[in-house]
């Protein structure tokens, strides 16, 4: 079994899974639980400042999204920060973190966008044993309107600020939490380098409204009838966070800078996947609020299973191997050709290939009396919708042209050499190829 | 246990009171709402389903399993309805296993069909549940139409020829409409009066007159109808039964498995019908399985069911001889009755086993019996008919027979296969040809 132990930004533990910061890591009793089922770490569920905590609603906090089955995809949540007072929740992390030395507990904070509010609560988080902390500027609901969250992760300027106060007053790691509610998230990942950060953690919650209730005519959840945004995550955000994690991954100002990769991460698969495009670690939250602690491990069986399989024999290994392929589209070989090809032995003749290719894209699949469905190799633009809806897996594969032989579709002969659409005739502004 | 089911003879009650009603229920249990969404949550919506071509009726399947899974049964139903009128019906009785869940790409996939059929009876029964008709009549055309037969083949035709605008007279013969669906279809196919409610429902539509105990013959002629109506429907079913051609047919005991069957489905408390200790079937077909397995279910302890082929020539599916199986039916193949035994009533029955080609072995199987059900086909009853093919009313593709303004279908027609989807859909035809003819 591969050596899954993790080093992130000189916090160590067990593996790579931490828990993300949720009602997962709420209180004692979860996150004793969590580390008997076998979590490398946790991030605390986000401190407030001393004096009354925050209030949630008394009605639904989550709205979802399904696939087959009603399998979750997609959840949403319009819950605030932790609703326990501060000292109950810093007595229950010395606790913990007094048990459990060798998993990583980290805490993440959110108070007001004032120095003294930040300087007050670091000693008291320090005091638990913790080993850094994760600074919330994501939460996309509640505390945004209170310039808090998610307001301050879109103003690079304060997440450089506060990052800097925080690595002023103490001397734990600090771990920037960033929102995906943003168009460009390198201007905060580039500003929470500046200020001087030890890592950055993406991607909180999209804000987001998962359904309507016909009857009501109100958002849901609905609480006495109104709605208001949530925060969406779970499987159906993974791709917008692998998106983010690369970019950041292979942007020169920040490449350098750890990722802990969150955002739909449910098997060991997705885990990987984040890891290969530059994340050191994952934090997972809806997939343990959907299918309990129990699934890390699965995820630990999974991804030592995988790196046996690859010889790598440590998580580092892993990490950024994905991230040199992440390039721009205008790079991208022109001159490589592939057509899609159905396995006949597979099929189960649906033909919701030939639906998908017939009224939506390039009339490519020939399907006969006998219900055979065949590629048309002079029509395929190997656009891969085909293999996207096909029920079946691996039953339409993407096979490349090799070189020499000729494009039944252009009629042209498929060349060796790469050329991309900087070099392409048909652009405009081509810089014509040395 | 009930120690009567060890009397010999032919007795009623041979099981406890409260046995009966667990025996004869539901084949299928209606799937609840859950159940309904997981099961239209495998349907794949397939381009130009092939499940939609193996079924008679041509229903539009993958839509309405999808109206099913956004929550819209009642729009489901009419997509099934407005194909097969008797969708309800057709959902508890069609061997889906040989129509549209053979075809079903999931059971090429994975052995595992959608259920296509407990989908279909999920959606008609949301519908009828709440006693509307989805349908109306088109404006009156001053046309009239006969129809002779009240099963599914003349249902169908007469409500598809009331909703175009024409007026339907229905004649049975039988006291109560329904024809096999009333009187043939297993008891545990069709609980709680369903068939009965089903034509009530379907009357709704107006326009539709049933007359019963109207039998076409001597009174009531095929010419006499042609003279006073513009177009006439035959859909009469199959009304005799073939003879065994066994030595001693006639003695007491020896009955049609149709009359058993119709006897069974008539009686107010099962309970109440007699069933033999030792029962023997013969065929094997779905009249012979259904026959057989009832007899079980009455508290019969030896059901064997004798067919002469083998048992991948029997007319009935596997699942429906598993079920049999199931039930503690033991069949018997590749053996012909020669001749009943007893005096008076029957007290055994001999057997001669014959190879694939039916050629006699020398061998013999005798089988005690109380009673012996017949189940080796119905035949065409009725004389003065239009053209016959093979023993059935010769039709066209469009229902028409050999002589003008006469149309047939169902079981009594020749082509299809003797099921009820089969009249359904041949009814429904003929009633479009029937519209275009006279519309002109
Ligand atoms: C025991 C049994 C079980 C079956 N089980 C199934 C099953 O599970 N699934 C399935 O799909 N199919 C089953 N079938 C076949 C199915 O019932 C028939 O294919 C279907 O009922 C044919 O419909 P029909 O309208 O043509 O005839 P019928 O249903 O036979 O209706 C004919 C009607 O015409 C009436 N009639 C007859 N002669 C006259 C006359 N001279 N004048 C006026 N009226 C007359 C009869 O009283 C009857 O009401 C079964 C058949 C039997 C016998
Ligand atoms: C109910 C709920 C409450 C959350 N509360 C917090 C929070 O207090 N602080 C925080 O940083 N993130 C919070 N998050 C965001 C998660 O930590 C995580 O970033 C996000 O859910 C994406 O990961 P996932 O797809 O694995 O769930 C919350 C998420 C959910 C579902
Ligand atoms: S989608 Fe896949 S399984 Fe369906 S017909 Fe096309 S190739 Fe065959
Ligand atoms: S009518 Fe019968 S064959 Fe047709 S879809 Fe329904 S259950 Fe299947
Ligand atoms: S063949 Fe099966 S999966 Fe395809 S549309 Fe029909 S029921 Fe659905």
């Amino acid at each position: 079994m591969a050596d899954l132990r993790s080093d992130f930004v000189g916090i160590k533990s067990p593996n790579p899974f931490w828990l993300a910061s949720a009602p997962p890591t709420d209180k004692e009793y979860n996150v004793r639980r969590a580390f008997e089922a076998g979590w490398g770490g946790v991030v605390w569920k986000t401190l407030g400042m001393e004096g009354p905590p925050v209030v949630n609603v008394n009605g639904p906090r989550y709205g979802a999204i399904y696939g087959a089955d009603r399998r979750l995809l997609g959840l949403n949540n319009i819950e605030l920060i932790t609703d326990r007072p501060l000292e109950v929740n810093l007595r229950e992390m010395k606790a913990v973190k007094r048990d459990y030395p060798d998993r990583a507990l980290i805490a993440s904070i959110m108070v007001p966008c004032e120095e003294e509010a930040w300087k007050a609560i670091l000693p008291h988080v320090e005091d638990t044993g913790a080993d850094g902390i994760e600074l919330n500027f994501g939460c996309p609901h509640g505390m945004a309107e209170r310039g808090m969250g998610s307001a301050v992760g879109q103003v690079p300027e304060y997440i450089e600020m506060v990052t800097r106060w925080c690595k002023q007053y103490t001397r734990m790691p600090v771990i920037v939490k960033l929102t995906p509610n943003i168009t460009n998230v390198l201007y905060p990942a580039e500003a929470a380098k500046r200020g001087g950060a030890d890592a950055v953690s993406l991607i909180n919650t999209i804000n987001s409204i998962t359904s309507v209730d016909l009857d009501l005519f109100a958002p849901e959840p609905t609480i006495d009838g109104k709605g208001t945004h949530g925060g969406y995550c779970g499987p159906a955000v993974k791709p917008i966070a692998l998106n983010m994690v690369a970019e950041i991954a292979r942007n020169p100002a920040t490449a350098d800078m750890p990722i802990s990769g969150i955002g739909g991460v449910t098997t060991w698969r997705d885990a990987a996947e984040f890891l290969a495009l530059g994340a050191g670690n994952v934090q997972v939250c809806t997939a343990v609020m959907t299918y309990g602690f129990k699934v890390v491990e699965e995820m630990i069986s999974g991804l030592s299973e995988y790196m046996d399989d690859k010889g790598m024999t440590s998580v580092d290994q892993l990490v950024r191997r994905a991230v040199p392929n992440v390039t721009d589209w205008n790079q991208l070989n022109l001159n490589y050709v592939a057509k899609a090809k159905i396995d006949q032995d597979l099929c189960i003749s649906c033909g919701r290939c030939f639906a998908a290719c017939e009224d939506t894209s390039h009339q490519a699949i020939a399907m006969s009396e006998d219900r055979t469905f065949s590629v048309i190799d002079d029509e395929c633009v190997a656009c891969n919708l085909c293999v996207n809806v096909c029920p079946v897996e691996d039953c339409i594969s993407m096979v490349e042209l090799a070189t020499g032989t000729t494009d039944p579709r252009t009629g042209k002969t498929v060349e060796a050499a790469y050329a991309n659409w900087t070099t392409h005739p048909n652009n405009p502004s081509a810089t014509a190829a040395e | 246990m009930s120690q009567k089911i060890f009397e010999p003879g032919v007795a009623a009650g041979r099981l406890d009171a409260d046995a009966y009603t667990a025996q004869f229920s539901d084949l299928h249990p209606p799937l609840d709402v859950h159940e309904a969404l997981v099961a239209a949550d495998r349907c794949y919506f397939c381009h130009d389903a092939p499940c939609i071509t193996a079924c008679p009726t041509d229903i539009d399947i993958p839509l309405f399993i999808r109206q099913i899974a956004t929550g819209t049964p009642d729009a489901a139903a009419k997509t099934i309805l407005s194909q097969n009128i008797m969708g309800g019906m057709c959902a508890r009785v069609c061997p889906t296993e040989q129509l549209c869940e053979q075809a079903c790409v999931r059971e090429v996939a994975e052995g595992k069909p959608v259920k296509i059929g407990e989908l279909q009876r999920y959606a008609t029964d949301h519908l009828q549940a709440k006693g509307v008709h989805p349908f109306e009549r088109a404006a009156p055309t001053g046309k009239r139409v006969a129809v002779v037969g009240a099963g599914p083949a003349g249902l169908s035709c007469a409500h598809r020829a009331a909703m175009m605008g024409h007026d339907v007279t229905v004649f049975d013969a039988r006291p109560k409409p329904g024809g096999l669906n009333e009187y043939g279809i297993a008891t545990y196919k069709t609980p709680d009066g369903f068939a009965q409610a089903e034509v009530d429902w379907l009357l709704k539509i107006g326009g539709i007159t049933v007359q019963n105990n109207a039998a076409l013959g001597a009174a009531m002629t095929l010419d006499s109808l042609r003279a006073e109506y513009d177009a006439v429907f035959l859909g009469m079913g199959l009304g005799g039964v073939n003879a065994l051609g066994a030595e001693g047919e006639d003695k007491t005991g020896v009955l049609d498995a149709v009359d058993f069957i119709a006897d069974l489905r008539q009686a107010s408390d099962v309970a109440a019908v007699p069933i033999g200790r030792d029962v023997v079937v013969i065929g094997g077909g779905m009249t012979a399985i259904d026959a057989a397995i009832q007899a079980k279910l009455l508290g019969a302890l030896n059901v064997t069911l004798v067919y002469r082929r083998g048992r991948d020539r029997m007319n009935a599916s596997v699942f429906e001889q598993d079920l049999a199986a199931s039930k503690g039916v033991r069949i018997v193949t590749h053996a012909t009755p020669v001749a009943v035994i007893g005096n008076g009533a029957v007290r055994e029955i001999e057997f001669e086993y014959v190879d694939d080609q039916m050629q006699g072995t020398g061998q013999t199987l005798r089988l005690a019996a109380d009673q012996v059900f017949k189940a080796i086909g119905q035949t065409l009853q009725g004389d003065a008919l239009p053209t016959l093919e093979a023993r059935k009313i010769k039709v066209d593709g469009t229902g028409r027979t050999s002589v003008d303004g006469v149309w047939a279908g169902g079981d009594c027609a020749s082509g299809g296969d003797d099921l009820t989807v089969t009249a359904v859909a041949e009814g429904r035809d003929a009633a479009m040809d029937i519209h275009m003819v006279l519309m002109g």
